[in-house]
């Protein structure tokens, strides 16, 4: 076997129960080098279960899980793994070049500290107290922290909440350049924009299950609405009564509609309203593919509910 | 199955680790450890403060009055006292509130060597437990002009820096025991109530005879022996003392270890 094909980390058939609760029910996710995978999904839909299970925080009750073929809790393969996390607060009265220092001093074959600093953009922040940093640069010295190790995999947990437009670009840079040098990502976040920009491969994820995996493309193009907006005359409660359109609602000036047949809801406007104007039709994006997904795991849960 | 592994331990040397740097990350931690709360006056002045305070008021100002040996057992009592604050609160406390911040998440989410975290913070307690016996000693050597030997300073210098061992492993329980902004309030409601029926704030004789004979069952009667007996005015043997701190280490650490194992 290759190493191109050995997954670097794996969970196959993962079961994790909280007592009655059922956090993770069979979840298979599989990450290989270089990739950059999204594990998005609802809140308590498993993602920090399955996070924890690879980072050895926790044991499955059942199945297997592996970093770089072995067992997380081993040091040898966490060695080889950054850990950014969603809620972590740092030694308020250490400077950031202590913290990095000594996160560096766990590993074989660190950055040098200043290269960690300036991939991060705080190079500027090195000799200040954690604590008097604003909660936007506090994520970038935890993101420092995550690379400092030259990890081969690294993990972050919703790295650019409380960060401005600005250093959400500069981190999504830097993040592209790590896994371009071949670092593997596994991403949780909210920001469906942040998947869409970054990820080679999206997993949503729902009640401990990965529901839906491909590429962002992929996915939206499981989702077959469009979206149709315009500036017409049309009344919209007689519009979201024609056939072809799924939902219609009226924005400022403009009438929105999503439908899944584009093509004859154009001609159909255009027909009723000769004076129709700006005109556009979009794929959906992420974030409607996300919540059509996961409303139909919703929905057929409760289906097999009733059927039951 | 097999094949996955060997692939990737044979290709990746990188993961493993020369000792030296190793014991650079245990090294690192304490470090750490130490300037963080060196720079947290919160924790630092009070546990600096109270012990040589109290040693001011009444093993110097108040100590003559109490006849000539009162200084010298002022020290040995104010000493225990001072020795048991780092142990319960630097490791007791701040267990407590990382175990609810989620630093201590990352910390075993990183690639941190085994024990270095516990280590570093028992560095620091260590650190801390030799300051106060310094200062106290100090004190009682400038100030108080107690007549006290080399033997007796370093003895009792030993003794503090040692003793604060037994007070970091209930720190340890304590701090598996308890979580978050709490803490800091019940470790004091154990820290000043034992303090107190150790004899270490009044001599046992003048407390009832109950409360005489249960001082056996707190460490830092035990510790109190071992200090007054470096400074000259111990009674008895040494060792079922040694023997008792080191049983409660012993016990405290398992438990603790256990707790942990079981609940993070």
């Amino acid at each position: 076997m290759s190493n191109h094909v050995a997954p670097i980390a794996r969970l196959a058939g993962a079961i994790k129960h909280y007592g009655s609760l059922t956090a993770l029910d069979g979840l298979d996710l599989m990450l290989h080098r270089g990739e950059l995978l999204a594990l998005l999904g609802p809140n308590g839909a498993g993602k920090s279960t399955a996070i924890s299970l690879l980072l050895g925080l926790i044991r499955a009750d059942a199945g297997t899980v592996e970093l770089f073929g072995l067992d997380p809790q081993q040091l040898v393969a966490r060695r080889r793994i950054g850990v950014m996390l969603q809620a972590a607060s740092l030694p308020p009265t250490l400077r950031v070049e202590e913290l990095l220092r000594l996160t560096a001093s766990y590993y074989p074959a660190p950055r040098a500290l200043l290269e960690s600093a300036e991939l991060a953009g705080i190079g500027d922040l090195l000799k200040r107290p954690y604590a008097k940093l604003s909660g936007g640069q506090q994520r970038r010295v935890q993101f420092a922290m995550a690379l400092c190790g030259r990890p081969e995999l690294l993990f972050l947990d919703e790295p650019t909440v409380g960060m401005d437009i600005e250093a959400r670009q500069k981190l999504w840079t830097t993040i592209r350049q790590l896994v371009a040098e071949g670092c593997a990502v596994v991403l949780t976040t909210h920001y469906l924009e942040e998947a869409e920009a970054l990820a080679d491969r999206v997993c949503v994820m729902a009640r401990g299950k990965v529901i839906s995996e491909g590429s962002v493309d992929e996915l939206r193009a499981r989702v077959s609405l469009k979206r149709v907006r315009c500036v017409t005359r049309l009344d919209v409660q007689a519009v979201a009564a024609w056939p072809e359109v799924v939902e219609a609602r009226q924005e400022g000036s403009r009438l929105w509609m999503s439908t899944d047949a584009a093509e004859v809801l154009v001609r159909r406007l255009l027909l009723a309203d000769a004076q129709l104007s700006e005109l556009e039709v979009q794929r959906a994006g992420l974030a409607e593919a996300f919540t059509e997904l996961t409303r139909e795991a919703d929905s057929s849960v409760s289906d097999q509910r009733e059927a039951a | 199955m097999n094949t996955i592994v060997s692939t990737f331990d044979s290709s990746h040397a990188v993961a493993d680790m020369s000792s030296r740097r190793v014991w650079g990350a245990y090294l690192e931690e304490a470090r750490s450890e130490c300037l963080r709360y060196l720079r947290s006056p919160g924790f630092l002045l009070p546990t600096l403060l109270f012990p040589s305070v109290f040693y001011l008021m009444f093993g110097i100002f108040l100590g003559h009055a109490n006849g000539p040996d009162a200084p010298r057992y002022l020290l040995a009592s104010y000493g225990t006292f001072g020795v048991m604050a780092p142990g319960l609160f630097g490791f007791g406390v701040s267990l407590a509130l990382e175990r609810d911040s989620g630093l201590l998440t990352l910390k075993r989410a990183l690639p941190m060597p085994p024990g270095a975290y516990l280590l570093g913070k028992m560095a620091m307690a260590m650190v801390v437990a030799a300051t106060v016996s310094i200062l106290l000693l100090s004190m009682a050597t400038f100030l108080a002009h107690a007549s006290l030997t080399l033997s007796q300073m370093l003895s009792l210098f030993v003794t503090d820096l040692l003793g604060v061992l037994p007070f970091c492993a209930l720190g340890l329980l304590l701090g598996t025991l308890i979580k978050g902004q709490g803490a800091p309030g019940l470790v004091n409601m154990i820290y000043l109530p034992m303090a107190f029926l150790s004899g270490l704030w009044f001599p046992l004789s003048m407390m009832p005879a109950l409360l005489q004979q249960l001082a056996p069952i707190w460490p830092s009667y035990h510790l109190n022996q071992l200090a007054l007996s470096a400074v000259g005015l111990g009674q008895g043997p040494v060792w079922p003392h040694v023997l008792a701190l080191s049983g409660y280490t012993v016990v405290l650490v398992w438990l603790a270890a256990r707790r942990l194992r079981r609940y993070g």
